[in-house]
């Protein structure tokens, strides 16, 4: 493809400016290794995580700890669960201990119901609630630093592990509404997310290869685009702008339905956490 | 793909049931007197759509618009510009066009259009341009003249089809230079 070297050169520059992240990533790196090697973990009864459609480039990054610029924010997570914040005069660690232990396999199963609030709550949002009911400390920001950290280091501690979000249950209404989202047309182009991640998945549009839309272990990822994590709702709101669809806030209960409905889809496929996408 | 009833009407174009170079009315025409087709038939009737604030415009068989949209000639450069311009026509995100390699990355959704003005008389781009879910219900090619009945539009874009009845023509003009033998 024509696009190569150009794309090559961006690829270049990215390693370099990473080079410098390298020495502070490489203790964490060590004890979860990245997914590299085998390829065939990414497809899981038929079903494709979007590193299958990433370019080699892209994929190459992913897989190299060093070179993947998500592991700054796993780093900073791993900082900020031991730091104390709050009215309570708690960390992270005073309530869960080692996060190694206690948050291995958590990410899989969010959004989760949950009976006191009588809706669903995603992983973000249950980080929130912790800090707010235990710790007495203020809910951090939607794709600031902060939040986007302490979701990847938790993501990340999940690394490997298959997707595995509960469908039945008090969460089956708030599923189906996720679905409803999923297949309905909106914007002014008036396309619904089938249409371009069911219906054309594997087709360019223009110069972007359409994946099928699953993304469930991958947030938040590393995005050359934006040059630093964000979350799944991010993504969500940039495929609804692209249609030119009024998109949602970050953390709205449409968004977090139609994240169940999304993980739920990406079933089984490994966390990737912090997954590398254009 | 192409399961749907008005797919199936859109096969019948296609496969030389009908001849292909005819306008779209004249087909129709030929149409009513073909036994065994009675859904066709129904459906060739015209109707008029009024779209909210919208030039009106007659469809005629759910495949074609006869008449121009805004009765003024359109203008092929423009038309061409529209079509690679991301924030007008966007053909190009779906469609391959070979004369219009100029641009980089044609997309791969759409069949490829360089042969269009051979395959296609104008009155039936027209209506794919307008709304081509006459023909695809569950297309995801956008109706690009279209306000009503769509869900949670952008602000900024509410109440504004995709492109002006002028631009649409200008588009049509273009369109009906591609052909590939020539
Ligand atoms: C006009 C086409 C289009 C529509 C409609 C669309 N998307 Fe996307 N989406 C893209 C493109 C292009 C990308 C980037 C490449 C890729 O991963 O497919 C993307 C990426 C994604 C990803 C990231 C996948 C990964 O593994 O990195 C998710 C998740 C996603 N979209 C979900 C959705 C949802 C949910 C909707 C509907 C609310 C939607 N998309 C609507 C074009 C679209
Ligand atoms: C998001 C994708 C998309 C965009 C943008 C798009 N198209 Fe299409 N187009 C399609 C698809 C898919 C088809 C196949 C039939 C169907 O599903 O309606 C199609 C069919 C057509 C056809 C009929 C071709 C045939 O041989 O049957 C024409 C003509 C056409 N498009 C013209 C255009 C023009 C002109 C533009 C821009 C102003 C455009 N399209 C923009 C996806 C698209």
């Amino acid at each position: 493809m024509s696009t190569k070297n150009a794309y090559m050169d961006t690829i270049g520059r990215k390693l370099a400016a990473l080079a410098a992240g390298f020495l502070l990533t490489a203790g964490l790196a060590a004890s979860t290794a990245a997914l590299a090697g085998d390829k065939s973990k990414y497809e899981v009864d038929g079903r494709k995580s979007g590193y299958l459609y990433s370019n080699p480039e892209t994929q190459a990054i992913e897989d190299d700890d060093f070179a993947n610029g998500g592991m700054l924010w796993v780093e900073k997570g791993a900082e900020l669960w031991k730091k104390v914040d709050g009215k309570a005069g708690k960390s992270c660690a005073s309530c869960h201990g080692d996060a190694e232990k206690s948050m291995k396999g958590v990410y899989t199963v969010y959004p989760k119901y949950v009976k006191k609030l009588g809706k669903l709550e995603n992983l973000e949002q249950r980080i929130n609630r912790c800090r707010t009911e235990k710790m007495k400390a203020k809910p951090w920001k939607w794709d600031k630093d902060n939040l986007l950290a302490m979701a990847t280091y938790i993501g990340y501690l999940s690394r490997g592990m298959p997707m595995n979000v509960k469908i039945d249950g008090p969460a089956a209404p708030f599923f189906e509404k996720g679905k409803e989202f999923f297949f309905k047309r909106r914007g002014q182009l008036d396309m619904s997310c089938k249409h371009c991640h069911i219906d054309n998945a594997g087709k360019h549009i223009r110069a972007d290869l359409l994946s099928e839309g699953r993304g469930g272990g991958a947030f938040p990822a590393y995005r050359l685009k934006w040059q630093k994590v964000g979350s799944l709702h991010r993504r969500f709101k940039g495929c609804n702008k692209n249609i030119r669809a009024q998109p949602y806030k970050q953390g709205a209960d449409e968004y977090v339905n139609l994240e169940l409905f999304v993980k739920w889809r990406s079933r089984g496929l490994p966390v990737e956490v912090p997954a590398v996408r254009r | 793909m192409l399961t749907s009833p008005p797919a199936i009407k859109k096969q019948i174009f296609r496969e030389g049931l009908l001849p292909m170079k005819k306008s779209a009315k004249a087909a129709i025409a030929g149409l009513t007197g073909l036994a065994g087709l009675a859904l066709v038939v129904t459906a060739a009737q015209a109707k008029v759509i009024k779209d909210d604030g919208l030039t009106p415009y007659e469809v005629v068989g759910d495949v074609a618009i006869p008449k121009s949209l805004t009765g003024k000639p359109g203008d092929p450069a423009r038309g061409r510009k529209l079509m690679a311009n991301r924030k007008k026509g966007n053909c190009l995100a779906c469609h391959k066009i070979k004369q219009m390699s100029d641009f980089l990355f044609h997309g791969e959704i759409g069949p490829e259009l360089s042969d269009i003005a051979t395959n296609m008389p104008d009155e039936e781009i027209r209506l794919r341009l307008v709304n081509p879910k006459f023909v695809n219900p569950d297309t995801i090619m956008p109706a690009f003249y279209k306000v009503e009945g769509l869900f949670r539009v952008k602000k900024k874009f509410r109440g504004k089809p995709i492109l002006t009845a002028q631009e649409i023509e200008d588009i049509i003009a273009y369109m009906h230079t591609l052909k590939e033998s020539e």
